[in-house]
């Protein structure tokens, strides 16, 4: 099912903590260029395959797919080095590092130098202006940035954004989504966790809805009238 | 003049306090592990100054460039071969891991270097001193505060300004993201493993050379160690310093009034503080108090 210029294949992945099972054989692709909305309830799975995608967790069977080789043994830091990147939920800065020591942090295991800090400054004006001062003190939006900030600074080819607009008002929210249209435009790839279906649908292409670590429903954007996501979402007519 | 004397000299012993101690701050600021056999490796550094000056007639000073390194090896080993794995089994393992580190230790000290009380040749430093005024400073005491500040002020620097710094407070805020983020985590605690056992070997031949210390000494150490930190605050190297001044200046000043109470006061203190500021004297911002929270990161401000 997937086409040979995909970017990241992921196929079969069962994925447990302990005894609970949080993936059933969850398969995705996303192409060179795509933005996929990864979709559905809480505790469907959305953060842990984004996870195991990112290297922070391990699959018990399964494989992960990147730039054509398997990287599903692969530590967070050498998938990093290959252009993966996550932005995680809750954007987990570290509060006690200034919001520019955050940026360089990220850029740690960079693929590239691509993204230079004046770079990322001219992309997130909102920040720039904050720079010496710890990312603790920052309000949500702005931490959001940061996060989102962080992880352009490893330079990726692949973005993995995880419920950026959580908590944030519409506005703000409005403005991190622009940004990512412009990441598009110049060439990044990006999987999107988001709970508000309206804008994952308006911002991606392609949609993977999840229900309880299954995929419940994988299609074009166009494809997909929103009341079958909702339906995949809420697991109504599927088994 | 006797006051300001016992507090001069009691400044003096607390820089020894906090050189003992900041390796303790910092393994436990960074990797999470209280490391209990800290103050036995401070021990095993006193002995490998012993074993080497004796070989080679020398004060123990000019053995340092061979002791610290070596000190440095051993923590980076330490980490690689147990605390690294310990780490992996929960917060119980590296306590279990380290006392088990600590007893081994005592008693292989024991069985190669019996349990003799010895003493490190100092060279003419050791014995050397001058005036103040009517205050008679010991070059010796001199030297192991200044060095300790030397020690704190550099990791303080290296913390705060270089990249290896901010890869450690940020493995030291939040391990897990450290790892997404694309930080090497095994290397920043190899690394950080080896500055707090060379640390500890340093302040063991500053040990060894102001009195004298045997196969069990490590235990003390550990105490006074641990005490320095906890007054401080945990993971605040500046509050190390103070806390282990504060301990010295308690010492020498009780001491001044009855001897035998000199080391009860220090006790005291420590659980006063324990009482009323569990988190430590030195920790201002908010996250005092909750000890995850107040990693090496934390106290960088």
């Amino acid at each position: 099912m997937s086409e040979p210029e995909a970017l990241l294949d992921v196929t079969d992945l069962d994925v447990f903590y302990g005894d609970f099972q949080a993936l059933f054989g969850v398969s995705m692709a996303v192409a060179q260029g795509g933005a996929t909305a990864l979709v559905g309830a809480n505790g469907a799975g959305k953060t842990t395959l984004l996870r195991t995608i990112a290297g922070a967790q391990a699959p018990t069977s399964g494989m992960v797919r990147y730039a054509g080789s398997d990287v599903t043994a692969a530590p967070p830091h050498q998938r990093i080095s290959r252009g993966i990147a996550l932005v995680p939920e809750g954007r987990k800065l570290f509060g006690s590092l200034t919001v520019e020591e955050n940026i360089q942090v990220g850029a740690a295991a960079a693929a590239s130098d691509a993204w230079p800090l004046e770079r990322i400054y001219a992309t997130f004006p909102m920040i720039a202006r904050r720079r010496r001062q710890r990312a603790s003190t920052l309000s949500g939006g702005e931490q959001q940035a940061v996060a989102i900030a962080r992880a352009l600074a490893a330079a990726p080819s692949l973005l993995l954004l995880d419920e950026i607009s959580l908590g944030l008002a519409p506005l703000v929210v409005g403005e991190l989504y622009e940004t990512l249209s412009a990441l598009r435009a110049a060439g990044a790839t990006l999987v999107v966790v988001e709970q508000d279906l309206r804008r994952a649908m308006d911002a991606c292409d392609d949609l993977v809805c999840l229900l309880e670590g299954r995929v419940a429903l994988a299609a074009p954007v166009a494809s997909v009238s929103r009341d079958e996501v909702i339906a995949a979402y809420f697991g109504e007519g599927s088994p | 003049m006797t006051w300001v004397n016992a507090v001069i000299q009691g400044l003096l012993l607390g820089g020894l306090y906090a050189l003992i101690a900041c390796g303790l701050s910092l393994t436990f600021g960074v990797m999470r592990i209280v490391n209990l056999a800290h103050g036995d490796l401070a021990v095993c550094g006193a002995y490998l100054g012993l074993v080497l000056s004796s070989a080679a007639g020398v004060p123990v000073w000019y053995t340092l460039p061979l002791l610290l390194p070596a000190a440095f090896a051993a923590g980076v080993g330490l980490e690689v071969l147990l605390f690294g794995r310990a780490l992996r089994h929960g917060v119980l393992a590296p306590v279990l891991v380290t006392f088990g580190l600590s007893v081994m230790i005592e008693n292989l000290l024991q069985v190669a270097a019996t349990a003799d009380p010895r003493g490190l040749n100092g060279g003419a430093l050791a014995l050397g001193s001058f005036h103040l005024g009517s205050i008679t400073v010991s070059w010796l005491f001199l030297t192991t505060f200044l060095t300790a500040c030397v020690v704190l002020a550099g990791l303080q620097l290296a913390l705060s300004r270089t990249s290896w710094g901010r890869k450690v407070r940020a493995t030291s805020d939040d391990l897990d993201t450290a790892r997404l983020v694309g930080i090497k985590v095994r290397p920043v605690f190899a690394s950080v493993a080896g500055i707090a056992i060379g640390t500890a070997a340093l302040a063991g031949v500053f040990i060894g050379t102001i009195g004298t210390f045997d196969p069990l000494t490590g235990t003390n150490i550990l105490i006074f160690a641990f005490e320095a930190v906890v007054i401080g605050g945990i993971g605040s190297l500046w509050g190390t310093l103070a806390g282990g001044v504060i301990m010295g200046v308690t010492q020498v000043v009780v001491g001044e009034i009855n001897q035998a109470y000199a080391v009860l006061a220090v006790n005291l203190v420590f659980l006063a503080v324990l009482t009323v500021r569990p988190g430590g004297l030195f920790t201002s911002h908010q996250t005092a108090g909750e000890i995850r929270g107040a990693g090496i990161g934390g106290a960088l401000g």
